[in-house]
């Protein structure tokens, strides 16, 4: 099914990526909780030893350590799954991070429905949902390892909380280096007039499969690639809302509270056009993640129907 | 600082007046833990701390977190008494446009972490003193915590991770004053045996009464000569201290006085 020549895993971009920041910024500590070989922080902690702090799975504690280190001038990356880093700490999240706007950056990994075997409780599927819920996090979804390292660099020059997200297994690179990118700047991958495809993180290659496809078939779809949903470029989608008329949003997230939610928000205040949701439903099951993809609908033939599906709407 | 203990005596008459003056005028807030607490921030900000009121941004200072930040009349009564910001700034205390929010939130000249959510106070202070190790810098962080706040899952494991990692620049006080939001605090989840407990997870322990301004400041300075491990100290207190009807009284945890409890305690304080 895969048509691009590179995979890499999001997360291990990550962890290269926080290694060589390491050594640009020694305000940069890194708190994981016993999870550090999965989210590649065990590379940090390797090459910084004194600046890597394990507190094992005890995610209230390490969101509230990362704060107490932000105020002291660290710049703290707390690395765990999304499901833990999201959902456990939220209060600590809430209170002192978003609350105090402190500069703690969470990068959870194994986000989505891709952690596939180990089941619902290991599926992040309301991260993007909770953290949106917190004024001033700035939520950022990689669509590839380029655009992973990218994102990296620039959490570090926010003064201020932001949430990364990304997968386990590895996922095609689409992006070249160098790259250019801009928190709050999604990017036009693809031109189009008859639909839009609005995509984050995993869901991006899907989408681009799906243009592909639909090409094929005379339809021309604009891409989207929304990095970050928050601060979301209301610019562009609204945009796209008013050039092509119609919009398909594509997440690896339940479709309440993620990117859906928010484009559509965004859309019916200023431009409402006809809106496809491809996302999540609910929980999904233990699986392969291709076999989950296709069962509970993410892969870029759903992406296909949909766009259809929103033509006959317009 | 030098400050004598008849002069500490009298700084904790007029946080005493102060708590009770702003809890009342605005009818909430609460004061009976606020009170409990009050002697051991006052040998904290006039004794032991390191730290320049007219500069509460020094990187080298001390740090306080008032991990119980529903207390924070008391502290806020304090740190404008140490010189923070304008003792007439207290009654704007829980007002629209205030600097002093309903719980004690990072902005206000001197406090140094938001809380409001129980349990969370102790790691942010764990946080502080790993930093401070990590430049290699003085900082000494101290952390109160309230008794009833022990509950919280939180705690433990800010505890075991402190001395997991050896904090020696952090101390916490625990405001044993016996008494949470609804009932006694052995009636709502048993505590002792408390200094077992702390011991067990790898802290010193020591304990002082809490009312007794040379048994706080001996205790503190112990704690801070403590190599190796962080230092837990349980002072214990009386909630509602000073004024006679809310003394050790559960119905005072977040309840200010009506007008004439009011006058009766201003009489009792001054």
């Amino acid at each position: 099914m895969n048509v691009f020549s590179q995979q890499i895993a999001t997360r291990e971009a990550y962890g290269e990526a926080l290694v060589a920041l390491g050594k640009e910024d020694n305000r940069i500590v890194a708190l994981g909780g016993d999870l550090n070989k999965s989210t590649f922080t065990h590379l940090f902690a390797k090459e910084y030893p004194d600046r890597f702090f394990d507190f094992g799975p005890a995610e209230q504690n390490i969101i509230s350590v990362a704060a107490g280190m932000a105020s002291m001038g660290k710049i703290p990356f707390v690395n765990t799954f999304a499901v833990f880093g999201t959902c456990r700490p939220f209060d600590q999240l809430r209170i002192a991070v978003a609350q105090t706007k402190l500069n703690v950056k969470l990068v959870c990994t194994h986000a989505g429905i891709l952690t596939g075997e180990d089941g619902i409780s290991a599926h992040g599927i309301e991260d993007i949902g909770l953290i949106s819920m917190l004024p001033g996090f700035t939520i950022i979804c990689p669509s590839d390892a380029v655009e992973t390292k990218a994102a990296i660099r620039a959490a570090v020059k926010i003064n201020g909380p932001v949430y990364i997200r990304l997968y386990r297994p590895p996922t095609p690179v689409i992006n070249q280096e160098p790259y250019s990118f801009k928190v709050g700047e999604a990017k036009l991958l693809v031109e189009g007039n008859d639909a839009t495809i609005v995509a984050t993180g995993s869901m991006v290659p899907r989408a681009l499969q799906a243009a592909c496809l639909l090409a094929g078939e005379n339809i021309n779809c604009r891409v989207l690639n929304v990095h970050t949903i928050k601060p979301l470029d209301t610019e562009k989608i609204l945009l796209s809302a008013q050039e092509t008329g119609a919009l398909v949003t594509c997440e690896e997230h339940y479709r309440y509270g993620g990117l859906s939610s928010i484009v559509a928000q965004c859309v019916t205040e200023k431009h409402p056009v006809p809106i496809e949701v491809v996302a999540l439903e609910g929980y999904a099951e233990s699986g392969t993640a291709e076999e989950l993809l296709v069962k509970y609908k993410l892969t870029a033939k759903d992406i296909c129907i949909a766009v259809k599906k929103v033509l006959k709407r317009k | 600082m030098k400050t004598s203990i008849s002069e500490l005596k009298e700084i904790a008459k007029k946080v005493r007046i102060d708590v009770i003056e702003m809890t009342h005028q605005v009818q909430s807030g609460h004061p009976g833990g606020s009170l409990s607490a009050v002697d051991i921030l006052i040998s904290l900000y006039f004794v032991m701390m390191n730290i320049d009121p007219n500069k509460p941004n020094w990187e080298l200072r001390d740090r306080f977190i008032l991990s119980k930040a529903h207390d924070c009349p008391g502290l806020y009564a304090v740190l404008a008494r140490r010189g923070f910001f304008p003792v007439e700034e207290l009654s704007s205390f829980r007002r629209l446009n205030s600097r002093l929010q309903g719980h004690s939130h990072l902005g206000t000249p001197g406090v140094e972490m938001s809380g409001g959510s129980l349990g969370q106070g102790l790691s942010a202070g764990l946080g502080m003193a790993l930093a401070a190790n990590l430049d290699k810098k003085n900082n000494y962080i101290y952390v109160m915590l309230g008794d009833g706040e022990l509950n919280e899952g939180q705690i433990w494991e800010a505890a075991m991770a402190a001395s997991h990692y050896s904090t020696d620049n952090l101390t916490a006080i625990v405001d044993r004053n016996r008494i949470q939001n609804d009932r006694f605090t052995h009636e709502v989840m048993e505590l002792e045996p408390l200094k077992e407990k702390w011991e067990s997870f790898g802290w010193d322990v020591r304990e002082c009464d809490g009312h007794d301004f040379n048994d706080i400041i001996d205790q503190l300075q112990l704690a801070k000569e403590v190599n190796g491990k962080p230092s837990l100290i349980i002072a214990n207190t009386v909630k509602g201290k000073g004024v006679s009807f809310m003394e050790n009284n559960p119905d005072f945890h977040g309840k200010a006085t009506n007008d004439e409890q009011y006058e009766q305690a201003m009489q009792e304080l001054k």
